[in-house]
């Protein structure tokens, strides 16, 4: 077992940096069977272990990662999180969700780094205000925090934008967010894998799922790099390859596999000290605290599993960036990479059963996977232990497209491949 | 960088294109359940391989083709008018 992590413990390790860290999780051969199997072993999937075992007791648990923990999207993202969405369903489930990031240092004994340095979301004509007001007006009466901008108060937060009368999109005002802002995505994967493993759970890396183990139509295990496992129950928890992990057990699903790329300039000094959102498109930028510039875009926009992105990304990102602020003209890109993710048709995800018997999927996840973690672990783990839905993933079912409950996003930021 | 032969404009960069989704078949218009339906708009097979799909050539002759692309490696084949693909019955998964 881990020691907890302690000032005292930070202080001794200070004074004697020759002594290294013991390992934060145990490294086990997987057992013959397990009462839940997790495959997938990004944020979704250890912290649906974690709540697995703190909140429901049920600690003869696998987590099995194809590659090493955090190596996928968890690893991948551009950190932001926010509540500020839209719809019903949605605002609950991700506001939910921010409660749960403000306390999980303390939860997890692990340092995720939350930083609420608040997420300003800019419009730039009158029309965009009303959308961003009414949007304020639904959060607020959800007892979420939202602060409507003027363009004068923009301007005092954020005085790099392109103000000119020359600007192509002129900024009106905005919408703030206080609470929102970044995570340090590693340590959400390493934290939870800590504490889930402290619980008892079996986090098993280099071990990939390779089909599913069937009898009489249900689910009973899973055959992998290392071996047979049987599991009482198996979730799916793949991020961008959830079709083509469900196809092995005979499901289609809503989803097509997408690149998202992501980018980073040579760090600078202080200069972006918010989360900002370009309303003319969908672009979004943070700064590190190396000094990094980190901004994101659109998907690469067709059907994709190959991780590597496409140039006229790059080219769309840095014109946004210039746009909204010309400073940045001469900064260098220092690199930028492509996560594969599920894209649904309506931008929402999918948390809980499938037609299969012992057969759980969260998945679908689009651009907001990060931000979704704690709550999509917390409620997944009540589905796959209670064998049903939570009142805050009852949304997210697999089949919502047949029973007319699509949940479209777009007033914030979902967008799908429709586009 | 992605690079498609239109039949008609030759070689290009894909950011001439716009994707469609993969090639699926529609049912003939007044058959099938709701069920059929639903699963021919909403489900995809989405293979991690080969695949054919619609694209169109928005930014040249913008006419529709079925290409033949690897999703796990972008390797890209052939692209054929989209109206061959679908005379010759071949459009189905
Ligand atoms: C560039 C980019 C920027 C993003 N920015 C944001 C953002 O700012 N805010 C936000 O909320 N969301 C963001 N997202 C979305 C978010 O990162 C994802 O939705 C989320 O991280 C996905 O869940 P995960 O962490 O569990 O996935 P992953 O970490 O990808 O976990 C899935 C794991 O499954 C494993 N796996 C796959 N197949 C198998 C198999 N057969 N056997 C065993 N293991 C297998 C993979 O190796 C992987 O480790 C972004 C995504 C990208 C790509
Ligand atoms: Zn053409």
């Amino acid at each position: 077992m881990a020691k907890r992590y302690s000032a005292l413990s930070l202080l001794r390790h200070a004074l004697q940096p020759s002594s290294p860290w013991p390992r934060a999780w145990r490294s086990p051969a997987p057992k013959s069977s397990y009462d839940v199997v997790i495959i997938g072993g990004g944020g979704h999937g250890l912290a649906s272990a974690y709540y697995l075992a703190a909140n429901h007791g049920i600690k003869n648990v696998a987590v099995i990662e194809r590659s090493y923990i955090g190596s996928g999207n968890v690893g991948r993202n551009t950190t932001i999180v926010r509540s500020n969405y839209m719809i019903g369903g949605n605002t609950p489930f991700f506001e939910f969700s921010l409660k749960l990031w403000e306390g999980l240092s303390h939860t997890l004994n692990f340092n995720v780094m939350l930083s609420q340095r608040g997420q300003i979301g800019l419009a730039h004509n009158p029309s965009q205000m009303d959308v961003l007001a009414r949007k304020g007006n639904i959060m607020r009466l959800h007892g979420i925090d939202a602060e409507l901008l003027d363009r004068g108060e923009v301007m005092k937060l954020l005085p790099y934008l392109d103000y000119s009368d020359a600007a192509r999109f002129p900024v009106v005002g905005g919408i703030i967010q206080h609470r929102a802002g970044t995570v340090r995505h590693d340590a959400v994967a390493w934290g939870y894998a800590r504490a889930a493993s402290d619980l008892g759970v079996d986090i098993i890396e280099n071990c990939e799922m390779t089909g599913f183990l069937m009898e009489q139509g249900k689910v009973v295990g899973i055959d992998t790099t290392k071996g047979r496992i049987r599991a009482g129950k198996t979730a799916i928890a793949v991020a961008g390859h959830s079709s083509h992990i469900a196809a092995k057990a005979g499901l289609r699903l809503p989803v097509e596999s997408h690149l998202l790329q992501a980018f980073v300039s040579e760090p600078i000094k202080p200069l972006v000290h918010h989360v900002v959102s370009f309303g003319a498109e969908l672009y979004y930028i943070s700064q590190s605290d190396k000094g990094g510039l980190v901004f994101g875009g659109h998907i690469d926009g067709f059907a994709n599993y190959s991780q590597r992105g496409q140039f006229p990304k790059v080219q769309t990102v840095a014109e946004c960036a210039v746009s909204l602020m010309p400073c940045v003209s001469r900064l260098r890109l220092l690199r930028h990479w492509a996560g594969i993710m599920d894209m649904t048709p309506d931008g929402a995800p999918f948390i809980g059963r499938t037609p299969v018997p012992n057969l759980y999927l969260d998945g679908g996840w689009c651009y907001q996977g990060f931000k979704a973690i704690p709550a999509s672990g917390w409620t997944f783990a009540h589905t796959i232990a209670k064998g049903e839905e939570h009142e805050l993933n009852r949304c997210f079912s697999l089949d919502r497209f047949a029973k007319g409950g699509e949940l479209d996003d777009h007033g914030s930021g979902n967008w799908t491949y429709k586009q | 960088m992605l690079r498609i032969t239109c039949p008609w404009c030759g070689e290009r960069d894909y950011s001439e294109f716009r994707y469609g989704s993969e090639v699926k078949t529609r049912p003939a218009p007044g058959t099938g359940d709701l069920k059929t339906w639903h699963d021919h708009v909403f489900l995809f097979d989405n293979p991690k391989g080969p695949t054919r799909e619609y694209w169109q050539h928005v930014l040249g002759c913008r006419q529709w083709l079925v290409l033949e692309r690897d999703t796990a490696t972008n390797a890209v084949g052939k692209a054929v008018p989209a109206r061959d693909a679908a005379s010759k019955s071949g459009a189905g998964r």
